[in-house]
């Protein structure tokens, strides 16, 4: 074969192979673009309306995140990590932010914004938005844990929630009695963790001492073995061995609860508020009656023991900006549009997501389709946060491992275990 | 192409000694189609490099340190310690117990029903292609889509699977075997196609003129199968084996859909997975997927030892 051919043949092939590796190159969409990471459908609504309101100063480029809590996290843990310019504004899950921001990952909001973004918020989501003294997500929307019943079963269980704050023993009690069933979460995944932290926090304690978001890994202290671990164990080992656990209970997650709930032999529940709205859906496609509503009643949530203040879950979402990106000033722009009350009320109306600003609880509209929306803000003012700490995969990733399944937790050993897994899972002297 | 003589023409040079090496004079042709072929394949063997071997040797570079992603400034060279640590802990051993169960269980289950399946095709007179085709359906199946399948007809409160065994509200997932039986139907129902699949490609090799000489002979059908068709498909067989095998030692995504882990469900590749992506621990994750890695060599030496069979003969390479 002629020197020429050879060489022409080389060429092209070298050509290509340049061509593959470029391609993978791409714009960002324009200087006033900003790439926004949502977490669910409602945020694309308000974004679009907040683009047209702009009048042009910005756009969006929307990205949708995985739909668990910890999809969400990998994915923005792995982009960051790799200091992708691509990533403007992400919607944090709240106890993932202090890795972030411990990380490095994102930038820190100014004294007055953090005055701004906090003006108004409710204790729970405005405390989940902090770390080490600083503001690094602005609360977007709150959400906490109520107790859902049947109006219809109380006689029989002979507790009334209604009529004042009622403890995990007189609910398993009262749903054995009354042959019904107390949904919850039972399946290991962030679900677990969240009502663990509730229990614990009920019962005086929490799953880390003080000021552990300050110290490195290997110095991270549990409290796990304590009165407080001892008393979350039990409440947790008693309902998944009694008559009123729902099948299935150590795999249950939020969406089966529901399931149980809406059962024939459903009682009691403790879920989300989304679930008011749950309920509409079901009625409308006609797996539930169209007068299920008038029998569903709510109340705060439970509590460990009578004369302790229960700590209902604290959940939500934050806005935070990436450290990487190149327009951090036009995403905070953007930002204190995509956060005012009238975004948020769209996020309840919407989605069921509770506002985490507390105004948004009086508009008529909001009492009218959430009769609930007291004990919802409530809630997110006595709402307990999950630890916050910079190893927060770690602390989840070890509770979830040690309270569980919870048929075979006992009071007696588990908070040991659990509390010295914790310990070594974060010193790297163990797996999980 | 042969750059080097041939042992025979080297004896004739040196009877006594042992057979000498000796470049042959490439001609002008041979140069040319030799260069033309190393820039032809140059580029896709710099990509392979790249992408496959840069991540290995990074892996195992990375695997000796104490590295969390989430801590760049912590970063420390611990020599190697993770090694130590993964191979005493108990969940490590644990997890290489359910590993090697799955694996065990599943493969042995799918090479009957695969036999079973590719002498059916095989066989088969009438509808043959529609045959074939919906034998090899599940194996079309993406895994994590037969996964929610399976979790789903599992399930305790929609499934099919419980109202069929008149089983109630029976948790499938709510225990560590009954979870495993799930994952491993579901691993033996998506991959046993492609079992039957190699195994066919055996069985379509055995001459016809065999099994007639054994049926003149008088052997049964069983010893048909034990004396002639099985010898002579050692190494469709272990093709098979070993490929299956190698599949389900590093078995995730099936698991991740159903059990999530709980209930000890976790394998090895759910340990990597758990250290590197959810912990973020890179240096720990590493040195699990290279235990992994180095685990799936051994499994594909020990069947090669074990069956002494050499593939290449059987491609035709050599003779």
């Amino acid at each position: 074969m002629p020197r020429r051919r050879i060489r022409t043949a080389a060429v092209t092939s070298l050509t290509l192979f340049a061509a593959a590796l470029t391609g993978c190159g791409g714009g960002d969409g324009g200087s006033t673009t900003l790439s926004y990471f949502i977490a669910d459908g409602p945020q694309q609504d308000v974004a679009e309306r907040c683009a047209a309101e702009s009048g042009g100063a910005y756009d969006f480029n929307i990205q949708r995140l995985p739909n668990t809590a910890a999809g969400g996290r990998e994915q923005l843990l792995r982009r960051l990590a790799a200091e992708d310019r691509s990533l403007d504004i992400v919607s944090v899950d709240p106890p993932y932010m202090a890795e972030f921001a411990n990380a490095g990952f994102l930038r820190q909001f100014t004294d007055a914004e953090r005055q701004e973004f906090s003006e108004g918020i409710l204790k729970g989501p405005l405390e989940q938005s902090l770390f080490r003294d600083a503001m690094w997500s602005a609360p977007l929307y709150g959400n906490t844990q109520l107790l859902w019943y049947r109006k219809s079963v109380l006689q029989k269980a002979g507790v009334d929630p209604a009529a004042g704050p009622v403890t995990w023993d007189q609910l398993i009690q009262g749903a054995t009695k009354a042959g019904v069933t107390l949904a919850g979460q039972g399946r290991r995944n962030e679900s677990l963790m969240v009502w663990v932290n509730a229990l614990v926090a009920s019962a005086g304690g929490s799953i880390l001492a003080e000021g552990s978001q300050n110290v490195p890994a290997d110095q991270v202290q549990g409290e796990l073995d304590s009165e407080a671990g001892a008393a979350a164990v039990k409440i947790m080992h008693d309902l998944a061995v009694s008559p009123a656990a729902p099948a299935g209970f150590t795999t249950a997650g939020e969406e089966d609860s529901r399931a149980a709930f809406q059962a024939g032999n459903g009682g009691f529940m403790v879920n989300w508020p989304y679930v008011w709205a749950a309920f509409d859906t079901a009625i409308e496609e006609g797996s539930l009656p169209p007068d299920f509503k008038d029998d569903v009643g709510w109340a705060a949530y439970p509590r460990v023991e009578a004369g302790t203040p229960s700590a209902a879950p604290s959940g939500g979402l934050g806005l935070s900006i990436s450290a990487f990106s190149d327009k951090q000033d036009l995403a905070v722009e953007a930002i204190r549009c995509l956060r005012t009350a009238q975004s948020q009320k769209e996020f309840m109306i919407s989605a069921g997501n509770p506002a985490a600003l507390g105004e948004v609880f009086n508009d008529p509209e909001i009492r009218e389709m959430f009769p609930m929306a007291d004990q919802i803000r409530d809630g997110m003012n006595e709402a307990t946060p999950r630890p916050v700490s910079p190893y927060y995969g770690d602390v989840t990733g070890s509770i979830q491992a040690g309270f569980h399944p919870p048929d075979d937790l006992n009071p007696q050993t588990t908070p040991r275990e659990a509390n010295q897994l914790l310990e070594d899972v974060l010193s790297n002297r163990r797996l999980i | 192409m042969s750059i080097t003589t041939s042992a025979a023409a080297a004896s004739q040079d040196a009877p006594s000694a042992k057979p000498a090496r000796r470049k042959v004079r490439l001609t002008d042709r041979s140069r040319h189609e030799r260069n033309l072929g190393w820039l032809l394949a140059g580029p896709a063997f710099i990509v392979m490099v790249a992408v496959t071997g840069y991540p290995i040797l990074n892996a195992i570079w990375l695997s000796l340190f104490d590295y969390r992603l989430t801590d760049p400034s912590g970063r420390e060279f611990i020599g190697l310690s993770n090694y130590g640590m993964i191979l005493t802990d108990g969940l490590f051993w644990q997890q290489f117990g359910i590993t090697t169960f799955i694996t065990v269980v599943t493969v042995a289950v799918e090479l009957v029903l695969g036999f079973a399946l590719a002498m059916v095709m095989h066989r088969a007179l009438y509808l043959r292609t529609p045959l074939r085709t919906a034998i090899l359906v599940p194996y079309g199946i993406i895994t994590v889509v037969s996964a929610y399948a399976w979790a789903y007809a599992f399930s305790n409160t929609y499934g099919f699977v419980n109202p069929m065994l008149g089983l109630g509200e029976f948790d499938w997932f709510g225990g560590t075997w009954s979870a495993l039986f799930a994952v491993c139907v579901a691993e033996i129902w998506k991959t046993t196609p492609f079992m039957s699949l190699l195994l066919l490609a055996g069985l379509a090799q055995i001459p016809d003129d065999y099994l007639e000489a054994a049926k003149v002979d008088g052997a049964k059908a069983w010893q048909r199968v034990k004396r002639v068709i099985l010898p002579n498909m050692k190494a469709a067989i272990m093709v098979a084996l070993l490929f299956r095998t190698l599949d389900a030692f590093r078995i995730f995504d099936s698991i991740f859909i159903m059990t999530a882990g709980a209930q000890n469900t976790e394998t090895l590749s759910f340990l990597a997975y758990r250290q590197t992506i959810s912990r973020v621990m890179i240096g720990l994750g590493s040195a699990v997927s290279v235990i992994l890695a180095i685990l799936v060599v051994l499994i594909a030496f020990l069947f090669l030892k074990v069956f002494k069979t050499d593939l290449s003969q059987t491609r035709g390479d050599r003779k």
